[in-house]
């Protein structure tokens, strides 16, 4: 870890405007999607799991499942910045012929552990893995990131019970909550508030934080479990669209992808950051 | 068939550490000793389908051999999507284990009834498809189960269906079973009824006609070489299925009969119509008012072996 230099900054601003060119080049978006979790991405990937871009299915690496599939170019981008892969791949997301699909698939490349797409299937998964890893009585751990709007679904919660229920304190959910979902605000659509406290009810041990802020990210996630026998969730308060102003906070930007001139207008706010 | 099947899995995960055991909230009175034997490879999921595919993938994806449990219809359909993304695109070793096929819960009714399962889960690529006929077949089918890779549906019956095998010599997943040869017509089933197509059997057979028999407990892959055998050898296929009639084993044969370049010979289906079953009453009762019964397949047999003898 030592030879990674931690600039966040630097590292989120590398990701986010890959993922912009990503997305202008495919026209596929869930743009907003992918970057409000770059922050966390990269705090995961640079500090906080256990892994190894040269061995990238050794047995006792950290899982990571990105329960939001759609938001998968943000997870290629920064594992190809993390040395898993090439970037040049990254320049064929979603293309004819490419590798990277527009929702993450199994094994589709380095590091990328399992297929979703369709909500509400990472945190089952995650418990899965997490009963093998006590069972085979390894050390690793399990990170899901879901979205708010995923939380609609009843198998998250089928999950997150028996994940308390079995004590599965190397189990992490971090819920991007951004407070936009596919056709509204999720608390319009159906609200999730008081998000806290359903977790908490549900026998997790929760925290908030800024899903933007790294040192708070840093903090939080090197804490975990936050209460030995409990899983732990995070809920991370984020904005759809960060790092673009004229996509923050856009509903639209789940379904838009910037032209030509959008992507050069992004690239340049991100560079004058 | 539960019984057989729960002991079996119990003496197989004695020599396999792998194999983990779900069920949705089912299973009084038939896994208490598998969850004594091996508390740590056995958990009750609740009454949670959907988690529980989910749970199996994230095990199997760590190396696990995962058997889930549940009623057929719930165990298939409430939780399919998991089944078609996590298990089958994934193309993970859990082997679903749906009990009760076609209609052995009898009076439970509709809910519980499995009509249309062989046909969703065929459907789905990488899936296997398995409904043992007897509980020598459960015994064997569960063992072959272990080392196939990808996911597998085994269909089960529900209670005590007799046992139609004295021995199996190679069961094979993918390759039929002839109980009794024969060469004027041919008879092939799949799963739970199996033993109203032995008594067809021997009732024709006490006519005079020489039927073969065919056990059909794999439905994908489908044993094409069976088929086609018996369409050369033989003057009819009749097929007994507690299914549908849309998406069965009368329609994977009737696939195979259409593309491969056969001779015409008669073809029929003694299948569930395409329809929920409404009438109350027990298993054998809604055979019976399914024209699903020994006594009216062995008749609608005769009737029609009249028209094609000699």
């Amino acid at each position: 870890m030592s030879e990674i230099k931690r600039d966040y900054k630097k590292l989120s601003k590398h990701i986010r405007k890959k993922i912009l060119k990503m997305v202008f080049n495919s026209q596929t978006s869930h743009i907003g999607s992918s970057l409000s979790i770059v922050d966390i991405l990269t705090v995961l990937y640079f500090k906080i799991l256990s892994i190894d871009p040269k061995n990238p299915w050794s047995e006792d690496r950290d899982r990571f499942i990105l329960s939001k599939g759609h938001a998968c170019a943000s997870l290629y981008a920064t594992l190809a910045l993390r040395g898993f892969f090439s970037e040049e791949i990254l320049d064929t997301y979603c293309l004819d012929g490419g590798v990277l699909p527009g929702h993450s698939t199994m094994h589709c490349a380095p590091g990328v552990e399992v297929s979703t797409g369709s909500l509400g299937h990472g945190l089952s998964m995650g418990v899965g893995m997490a009963i093998a890893t006590k069972h085979d009585k390894r050390n690793y751990r399990v990170f899901v990131i879901l979205s708010d709007g995923e939380c609609d679904e009843g198998s998250v919660w089928e999950a997150a019970m028996f994940a308390s229920q079995h004590k599965l304190d190397n189990l992490i959910a971090i819920i991007d909550r951004n407070k936009l979902q596919a056709f509204g605000r999720t608390e319009e659509v159906v609200g999730l508030e008081p998000l806290k406290d359903k977790w908490t009810a549900f026998g997790w041990a929760v925290k908030e934080i800024d899903g933007h802020n790294f040192s708070e990210i840093e903090k939080t996630l090197a804490q975990v479990p936050f209460i030995k026998n409990k899983p732990s969730a995070v809920i991370a308060h984020t904005i759809k669209g960060k790092g673009v102003s004229f996509m923050e906070n856009q509903l639209a930007w789940h379904y838009k992808s910037p032209n030509k001139e959008q992507l050069e207008v992004a690239l340049k706010e991100l560079d004058s950051v | 068939m539960r019984r057989q099947f729960i002991n079996t899995l119990t003496e197989l995960a004695r020599k396999d550490n792998k194999i983990f055991l779900l069920t949705g909230d089912l299973g009084f009175s038939f896994f208490e000793e598998f969850r004594k034997n091996f508390p740590k490879r056995f958990f009750n999921i609740g009454v949670a389908e959907a988690n529980m595919v989910g749970i199996a993938a994230g095990l199997a994806l760590s190396g696990k051999i995962v058997f889930i449990y549940s009623i057929a219809p719930f165990a298939t359909m409430r939780c399919f999507e998991q089944i078609r993304n996590d298990l089958c695109y994934q193309n993970l070793n859990v082997r679903i284990v749906g009990v009760g096929g076609g209609l052995c819960y009898g009076s439970a009714g509709m809910t519980h009834h499995s009509i249309e399962d062989i046909a969703i889960m065929k459907a789905l690529p990488n899936m296997t498809v398995v409904c043992p006929g007897d509980p020598l077949e459960v015994e064997m089918a569960v063992k072959a189960t272990v080392s196939w890779r990808g996911p597998v549906y085994l269909r089960l019956g529900r209670g005590n269906e007799p046992r139609i095998h004295s021995d199996i010599s190679n069961f094979k997943i993918g390759r039929g079973i002839i109980i009794k040869n024969g060469n004027e017509i041919t008879i092939m089933s799949t799963g739970n009824i199996l033993h109203v197509a032995k008594q067809v059997t021997d009732k024709l057979t006490n006519k005079g006609i020489s039927v073969r028999l065919i056990s059909m407990h794999t439905i994908k892959p489908l044993d094409k070489k069976v088929i086609i055998k018996s369409n050369q050898e033989t003057k009819a296929i009749f097929i007994i299925e507690e299914h549908s009639l849309i998406g069965g084993l009368g329609s994977s044969v009737s696939e195979v009969l259409a593309e491969e370049n056969v001779k015409k010979i008669l073809f029929k289906r003694f299948s569930l119509p395409d329809a929920y079953c409404k009438d109350i009453g027990n298993h054998k009762y809604l055979r019976e008012k399914n024209a699903l019964s020994v006594e009216q397949i062995t008749n609608n047999i005769l009737e029609i072996y009249e028209s094609i003898k000699g």
